[in-house]
């Protein structure tokens, strides 16, 4: 075992297990009442997110000078560029540039749902890869795993700031730095799937009666990483939703004209004891979201996968 | 088990006692002590290697001038005892006053100031004009050296006593001895404080000491210039790069003056009773727009005329000052309020009439090419700016990808001659010191000299030769012609856009007093009670 | 034991080797050339490529890395860019608010966590189980600098209790030294204490089915002695593990609480150095807090081969 091996407690199962049938699998998710409140909430986010230009707010970007600073509730003037003039109400304040908080806290639903999906799309597709491939060709194995524990030994927030410090700012870069320290923690898991599997004896069966390597990954290994996968993934989205955000508030992220609830927040700490608003709005967006993902993360864990919830 | 809580323990208690290993013994400051909250944090001890303020600041510690510059933008002697010009105005002799020591106790000598002017004259802009006109020096003896031109230079005096950055600060001259290229190692200046490197930790404080054997001129203090006269024993400037926090050890009296306190938390200081604020200088700061003429469409003189057409002003400073007690317009590329300001040649820009600017971009055949737009985003007199454009050229029709960074990055991005799309630029926005910019020759983004003008390369011989019939004329009025001349024809080619005049008070303590007035924090003559 | 110790040692040579190849060549592989950052904003082509030549830029990448680590292995992490200072000079000055802040902060999470995790088990499914489960998954989920700044907003500005932000050193004396360690180590401390909470509910869990304990109850022994002295003891392996590798969230806490508090420890270096592309401090920086990971947890590791005979290597 190596200096850090002992994540696997928190990890990796030791043996496959056996995966409930699908029907009964979703009457049981459907009951977890874990399960169920973060997916509303999580819904809820996704449907602000995809209906944000429905909902009363005005272009995010926009800005407006003679309006800046102010408090949630004040009612403004704006003028449009069509010259026409129209009253509304900053229900969340603004910022310095004048721009409306409400607008933005709503459409920065969307980078954080974008960056949450793709850091755990791609993160499991290459851990899968890079795990399958570790776990089943041996002389790889050792190679690959001190590579793995080498990236494991760096915090994943420093990681993803230096990253992210070397390639420049942009949602491409913040989602690959990211993804790159919450990829060996998906191949420990998927590697220790395969050794389990490799000694089943219908595996071994397979391998003896000369099943291809290829065959054996694709109908035997992978079926039993999906429970442990889809556990992991909502872990993974909660966490690059997290990183994204303290990214953006370190001033290293997502470009700060793009709305994201890091760049809001990045923006209004310099003026937090004036105007407290502008971290308070985005930050309970956030925790709420994030919040939904780990609650639904935790119901799917001890529905799919029952021994590491015992475990945790 | 037991061993087990042993070695707990002993872990805990061995990190318990690690933080007093690195405490050092640091004596407590004895006497009085200005502790200041500067703009930003002291990293670099090389004011003539970089044009950053803090440097600059830095300088007029631990360095002195030849010359400065009085309260009335008059240039009086500093070091200088004596100067005189010869008939034919080709030879300037400088001698300099009795008893000026380095902090390391040596006396400062002619070869010092000699190689100090060289070091600064290859580096600054006001210094390579100087050094253009500039044969030789001549040393006469240790106190007395000569500068010879080839030809009669009207601006001698006022460059020699430039109060802003680069300031021709006074080094040994085993620091002047150091290419511009590189930083000077070492803290010795002949300046009224001392650097104390020894208690210099970048991100958390520089230490400055008075230096007991500086003689300061016999006259009162004005501008920068006059005696320097130290009245405390030690100045502390602690790094707070969070502004709210600097606020509120202003309130608690734990620290006495803050430089810059950014404009939207001036509120919280004014309702205090114990906090006043001190407009240090007067004259302001202006905001300013460059383009780069290297990188199309700026080749375009239509196409940056646009620019001037498009912006206004008025939004920029709301965005970034907001309070209008500390702006205002000036429809000038001289500051405001001093000899040359004129608003010639501006009629029909600054007011963001979009329509005009984008038939101006269709004529010029632009084609949607994404501007790119530096945003420096650390620098809370800055952050503004760059958005405020963006919003104003989108209007105008132009295509505008604004690209984050620090401003260290700007900095160093700005100088790069690629196309923008190999790590170049288009735009950036920053600040001027007013007494920076008083007249054609100092206005750095006037210098039109194409390949050797600072960056965005303006190039343009009329406005150079302005510039150079500005330097020798020694007719004020005739001068004073030239220099408005200049701004015509600058705002004619599109050499940079002035986006107003801006002003920050610093904020103390009520036991302060004394700050002199000028273009830099100084603290020489300051008392606390 | 000490063959044991050494093979230890050496397998995590490799670990740290790969931490140091790879922060090494992320910096290298950057688009910023770091002679252009160095020259500054009026150098001309040939000054950046006689500091370039200088810094040995122009060497093939793996020669440049072999000479960079072998000044590593003499302890010299290079000069700063910009503070012009050595890299490891800038490391001590930051070292110790950094310290304090992980050694309060590891206090009150152990303090706070294990109790927690105990009472949490014992009433299995009760409404405290509840809230500190509740408590944990909400630990995991608000974001460290909303709750830093929902702390200040609280109990710096609204109450008064608490200095706002900012940091002083020991020296200066405990009291204002502790008073402004109280709200960051809190913040830092709420993942922390979600993490430890949460394995130490699951181990005495665990433990609390074994036999001993049934056997200690029988012995009509107090619930309170049998928790304490049964179950938390043999319940200590797994939480120990967990606050060895917890450290991880803790250093990423670090630079994020430092941020939102001023405080001027090795987190802040690190976000400026990013911030001014100051490559050799935050490959060092990077390096330094990963060795200590590595080295916390082999110690870890290898105090319970020593002192629990339970396990066997």
């Amino acid at each position: 075992m190596s200096a850090i091996g002992e994540n696997e407690i928190a990890l990796a199962p030791a043996e496959t297990m056996p995966v409930l049938p699908p029907r009964r699998l979703w009457r049981q998710l459907l009951r977890h009442n874990g399960v169920m409140a973060g997916a509303i909430v999580l819904a809820i986010v996704i449907l602000i997110g995809l209906t944000a230009p429905l909902l009363g707010t005005v272009d995010p970007s926009a800005i407006d000078p003679s309006v800046r600073n102010k408090t949630p509730g004040t009612e403004i003037t704006m003028r449009l560029d069509d010259g026409s003039k129209v009253t509304r109400t900053l229900l969340m304040g603004s910022d310095s540039l004048g721009r409306d908080i409400y607008s933005r806290v709503l459409y920065g639903a969307r980078v954080s749902l974008i960056v949450g999906v793709a850091v755990s799309v791609i993160a499991i597709v290459i851990g899968l890869f890079i795990g399958m491939i570790a776990g089943y060709v041996r002389w790889l194995d050792g190679i690959v795993m001190r590579v793995m524990d080498g990236l494991m030994a760096i915090p994943a927030i420093l990681l993803a700031i230096a990253l992210v410090s070397v390639w420049g700012a942009g949602l491409g870069t913040v989602i690959f730095a990211i993804v790159v320290p919450e990829v060996p923690r998906v191949v420990r898991l998927v590697r220790a799937v395969v050794l389990s599997i490799r000694e089943e004896p219908y595996v071994e069966a397979a391998i003896a009666s000369g099943t291809r390597t290829p065959q054996i990954l694709l109908f035997h290994v992978l079926p039993n990483t999906i429970a442990p996968l889809i556990v992991q993934a909502t872990y993974i989205c909660a966490s690059a939703i997290l990183i994204e955000a303290i990214l953006s508030f370190l001033g290293i992220g997502i470009p700060s004209d793009i709305p994201t609830w890091g760049n809001i927040m990045a923006e209004g700490r310099q003026f937090f004891r004036l105007y407290p608003h502008n971290i308070f709005f985005p930050g309970i967006f956030l925790a709420l979201t994030v919040l939904a993902v780990n609650i639904m993360g935790d119901g799917l864990r001890d529905t799919l996968d029952p021994r590491m919830a015992k475990r945790f | 088990m037991i061993s087990r809580r042993t070695l707990w323990q002993g872990a805990v208690a061995a990190l318990l006692a690690a933080p007093l290993a690195f405490s050092s013994t640091g004596a407590m400051a004895q006497g009085k002590t200005i502790k200041a909250v500067m703009h930003s944090d002291l990293k670099i001890i090389d004011p003539i290697w970089t044009t950053a303020y803090i440097q600059r600041n830095y300088g007029y510690m631990v360095f002195d001038t030849l010359f400065a510059m009085n309260d009335k933008l008059e240039v009086k002697p500093q070091m200088v005892d004596k100067w005189e010009v010869s008939t034919d105005k080709l030879a300037y002799t400088f001698t300099l006053r009795d008893g000026l020591l380095w902090h390391d106790g040596k006396p400062v000598t002619s070869d010092d100031c000699i190689a100090s002017i060289k070091r600064w004259g290859s580096k600054d802009s006001m210094g390579q004009k100087l050094m253009g006109f500039v044969k030789g020096f001549e040393k006469v003896n240790d106190m007395t050296f000569k500068m010879i031109l080839k030809e009669p230079y009207g601006l001698v005096l006022e460059s020699l006593g430039k109060p802003s950055s680069n300031v021709p600060f006074m080094m040994p001259k085993r620091m002047a001895d150091t290419p511009g290229s590189e930083q000077v190692k070492e803290f010795i200046g002949s300046g009224p404080f001392m650097f104390k490197a020894d208690e210099w930790k970048p991100g958390d404080k520089a230490v400055f000491v008075k230096f007991d054997k500086y003689k300061p001129r016999a006259e009162p203090p004005s501008g920068l210039s006059g005696g320097k006269v130290v009245k405390v024993d030690r100045v502390e400037w602690l790094a707070v790069p969070d502004q709210q926090t600097a606020i509120n050890a202003l309130l608690n009296g734990e620290i006495d003056f803050i430089e810059a306190p950014s404009h939207d938390l001036l509120p919280l200081l004014e309702k205090d009773k114990n906090i006043k604020f001190v407009d240090w200088n007067p004259l302001g700061n202006q905001y300013t727009l460059r383009m780069n003429w290297l990188s199309k469409p700026f080749d375009n003189v239509k196409v940056r005329r646009a620019v001037e057409i498009a912006l206004n002003q008025e939004d920029f400073l709301k965005a970034t000052i907001g309070d209008p007690r500390y702006y205002k317009t000036c429809r000038s590329m001289y500051p405001c309020g001093t000899p040359l300001a004129s608003d010639a040649g501006m009629d029909g820009l600054l007011e963001s009439k979009f329509a005009e600017a984008k038939k101006l971009l269709a004529e010029a055949g632009y084609d949607g090419t994404p501007i790119v737009l530096m945003h420096s985003t650390d620098l809370q007199v800055l952050t503004n700016l760059a958005p405020v454009a963006k919003n104003l050229l989108e209007k105008a029709g132009f295509k505008v990808d604004m690209q984050d960074s620090d401003w260290q990055t700007v900095v160093a991005r700005r100088a790069k001659k690629d196309p923008p799309s190999q790590g170049g630029w288009h735009i950036f926005l920053t600040s001027w010191v007013s007494a920076d910019i008083l007249n054609p020759v100092m206005v750095g983004f006037m210098n039109a000299s194409c390949d050797k003008a600072m960056f965005g390369w303006p190039c343009d011989e009329k406005l150079e030769k302005l510039r150079d019939d500005y330097a020798r004329e020694t007719d004020p009025v005739k001068q004073k012609q030239i220099g408005i001349d200049a701004q015509k024809r600058a705002f004619e080619i599109g050499t940079h856009v002035p986006l107003g005049q801006w002003y920050l008070p610093g904020a103390m303590r009520k036991n302060i007093n004394g700050m002199v007035a000028a273009p830099a924090p100084v603290f020489w003559n300051m008392t606390k009670e | 034991m000490l063959g044991f110790v050494a093979r230890r040692l050496l397998a995590t040579i490799p670990v740290i080797g790969v931490v140091a190849f790879f922060v090494f060549i992320m910096l290298r592989l950057s688009p910023i050339d770091p002679a252009a950052i160095i020259a500054g904003e009026y150098a001309n082509p040939q000054q950046v490529a006689e500091i370039r030549e200088k810094l040995g830029l122009n060497q093939p990448i793996f020669s440049q890395f072999f000479i960079w680590l072998g000044r590593l292995l003499q302890g010299d992490f290079g000069e700063s860019f910009f503070f012009k200072k050595t890299v490891a000079q800038l490391i001590v000055q930051r070292m110790e608010p950094t310290l304090a802040l992980t050694v309060v902060t590891l206090f009150i999470a152990v303090i706070v966590a294990v109790p927690m995790g105990v009472l949490a088990a014992y009433r299995q499914g009760s409404w405290i189980d509840r809230v500190v489960m509740g408590f944990s998954v909400l630990g995991f989920s608000v974001p460290v600098f909303v709750f830093g700044y929902s702390l200040i907003y609280v109990f710096a500005l609204q109450l008064g209790w608490f200095p706002v932000q900012g940091y002083t050193y020991l020296r200066d004396g405990f009291l204002p030294f502790i008073e402004r360690l109280i709200l960051p180590s809190i913040t830092l401390s709420v993942i922390y204490i979600a993490l430890i909470a949460r394995i130490t509910r699951t181990s005495v869990l665990e433990v609390l089915g074994e036999d001993y304990i049934r056997t200690a109850r029988a012995k009509g022994l107090p619930e309170r002695i049998v928790l304490r002295r049964h179950a938390l003891r043999n319940a200590a392996v797994p939480i120990v593990t967990v606050i060895g590798l917890g450290l991880a969230l803790l250093i990423g806490g670090v630079v994020v609480t430092e941020s939102v508090y001023s405080i001027p420890g090795l987190g802040r270096l690190t976000v400026d150095a990013v911030l001014g592309r100051d490559f050799p401090t935050i490959q060092a920086v990077i390096l330094l807090f990963s060795v200590i990971y590595v080295l916390i947890n082999l110690l870890i590791d290898i105090a319970y081969t020593l002192f629990d005979p339970r396990i066997r290597y």
